[in-house]
């Protein structure tokens, strides 16, 4: 027995709110942020990730207040993310009681952030997001970053990338399938395994869990150290116990 | 005296120790790096998160804190947290090499580059570890200590870090925890107690320490 893998239920924050949309659209209220993570405390959740899509910066505060009060009551680590862009975004998130960040744009427009970064604040605080979509076809399939939400094409490799961000500081990678996010389709098991080969760091599957199967499938065929998942729990199809109860019955450690 | 305190020596996320020592206790705790607070607290939190040169410096440059540091830790309950624990050995690895307070003796070295005489068998595994060791991993303790009440031996706590304590006196090492190797997750003597994992990150279980810490009077 030893390291258990973790599952992670992602907050989607806009505006205060919890929002899950299927492939960026089709935007569903899911709950009080502060509501939604006492739930998943309670169930078994192994950390908590929240991604602040707020989109006008007047309303940015909003999820300060939103890890004050969750930090204040749920004691689980907390990532957070979305319009990261200096040393002192972090700062007031770990301040706020956030316990790692997560950086996606702001390290393709500037990749020596993440050096300063970690060298600031020890690398176990800094997850780089790893927004990827297949490109090629089969013989020469490869991956490609995008940045805002999948809409930006950057021409970088996934896998050089992914390598290239562990080199900087980066203490964890959350990699996202552009194709398979809110398709509920299961994970890019392929993108998932060429990159937890590829690095010396945890990494953390995300983007197309429809079922329980699906994140046992991103565990023992994409090599994941932990999985992330949104909507099979907000509307409450399955309970983090389930899915660690599952997980268990397919030999899989897990913290229960 | 002055009640909970905890120490603020620039490194880690001391809001989440100081929420978790009020949700159990009922009452704040002072976040500081007051020389005369430290020195009188009646419990003494030493945390700490990220490179531990940044954490032994903070009290190189202040010897007046180093000082209320070092007599504080010799009497009275203190509990330390991840570099709150490594920083009582004598050596670290990290930060280029760097001297703790020498209150226990032994060293912390890196996952990659330590792993005990009698692991040496286990290289192998070595190479498939991921580094940081992060997540929630067992810990069985060794021998009995108040800080264990109601803690059930094996139970899992959060970990996050890249450099392991290796106590020289297996007397001072309280709980194990293995993550390639075996290493030290928990020592203590006398009136300390310090743990690798993250008790405010530990959900009940961290909790329950957190609290027993507070019940605790050093001896």
């Amino acid at each position: 027995m030893g390291l258990a893998k973790r599952i992670i239920p992602c907050l989607d924050v806009d505006a205060g709110r919890v929002v899950k949309g299927v492939q960026f659209l089709d935007i569903r209220d899911a709950g009080d942020p502060v509501e939604v993570a006492r739930r998943y405390d309670r169930q078994g959740a192994d950390e908590l990730a929240f991604l602040d899509i707020t989109a006008s910066s007047d309303q940015r505060d909003t999820i300060l207040h939103v890890v004050e009060k969750v930090a204040s009551e749920v004691f689980i680590p907390l990532t957070v993310g979305g319009g990261i862009r200096q040393l002192e975004d972090i700062h007031r998130l770990l301040h706020a009681g956030a316990d790692k960040v997560s950086v996606n744009t702001t390290a393709v427009n500037n990749p020596a952030f993440i050096k300063k970064a970690s060298d600031h604040f020890g690398n176990q605080c800094v997850v780089v997001a790893i927004d990827a979509k297949r490109v090629g076809s089969e013989g020469s399939l490869r991956w490609e970053i995008y940045t805002h939400g999948g809409r930006n094409a950057t021409g970088l490799d996934a896998i050089r990338w992914a390598n290239r961000m562990v080199d900087l500081g980066a203490g964890e990678l959350l990699v996202t399938s552009m194709d398979r996010d809110g398709t509920r389709d299961g994970f890019d098991l392929e993108l998932m395994k060429q990159i937890t080969d590829a690095v010396s760091v945890p990494v953390i599957a995300s983007g197309g869990v429809g079922t329980l199967e699906h994140m046992a499938d991103g565990v023992l065929l994409g090599g994941a150290d932990a999985v992330l998942a949104a909507s099979i729990f907000h509307f409450g199809e399955f309970t983090i116990e389930q899915a660690k109860r599952h997980l268990a019955t397919k030999g899989i450690e897990v913290r229960l | 005296m002055s009640g909970i305190v905890i120490a603020n020596l620039g490194t880690g996320n001391l809001r989440s120790v100081s929420k978790a020592v009020e949700f159990v206790s009922g009452h704040a705790a002072t976040v500081t790096a007051d020389p005369n607070i430290i020195e009188n607290a009646e419990h003494l939190i030493l945390p700490g998160q990220g490179a531990i040169g940044t954490w032994i410096n903070q009290l190189n440059l202040d010897p007046v804190l180093k000082k209320a540091v070092e007599s504080r830790v010799a009497h009275g309950p203190v509990l330390g947290i991840c570099l709150g624990l490594q920083a009582l050995f004598d050596h670290s690895d990290e930060s280029g090499g760097i001297y703790g307070l020498g209150i226990l003796p032994g060293s912390v070295r890196h996952f990659a580059n330590g792993h005990r005489e009698a692991d040496k068998g286990s290289v192998e595994e070595e190479h498939k570890l991921k580094i940081p060791h992060m997540g929630w991993n067992q810990v069985y303790q060794v021998g009995e200590h108040p800080l264990w009440q109601d803690i059930p031996d094996g139970e899992r706590f959060y970990f996050v870090h890249s450099y392991f304590v290796e106590a020289a006196n297996n007397v001072d090492e309280v709980g194990q925890c293995t993550y390639g190797n075996v290493f030290t997750a928990a020592a203590a003597r006398k009136n300390i107690f310090a743990t690798q994992f993250h008790p405010e990150k530990s959900q009940r279980a961290g909790l329950q320490l957190i609290k027993n810490f507070i019940n605790w009077n050093g001896v």
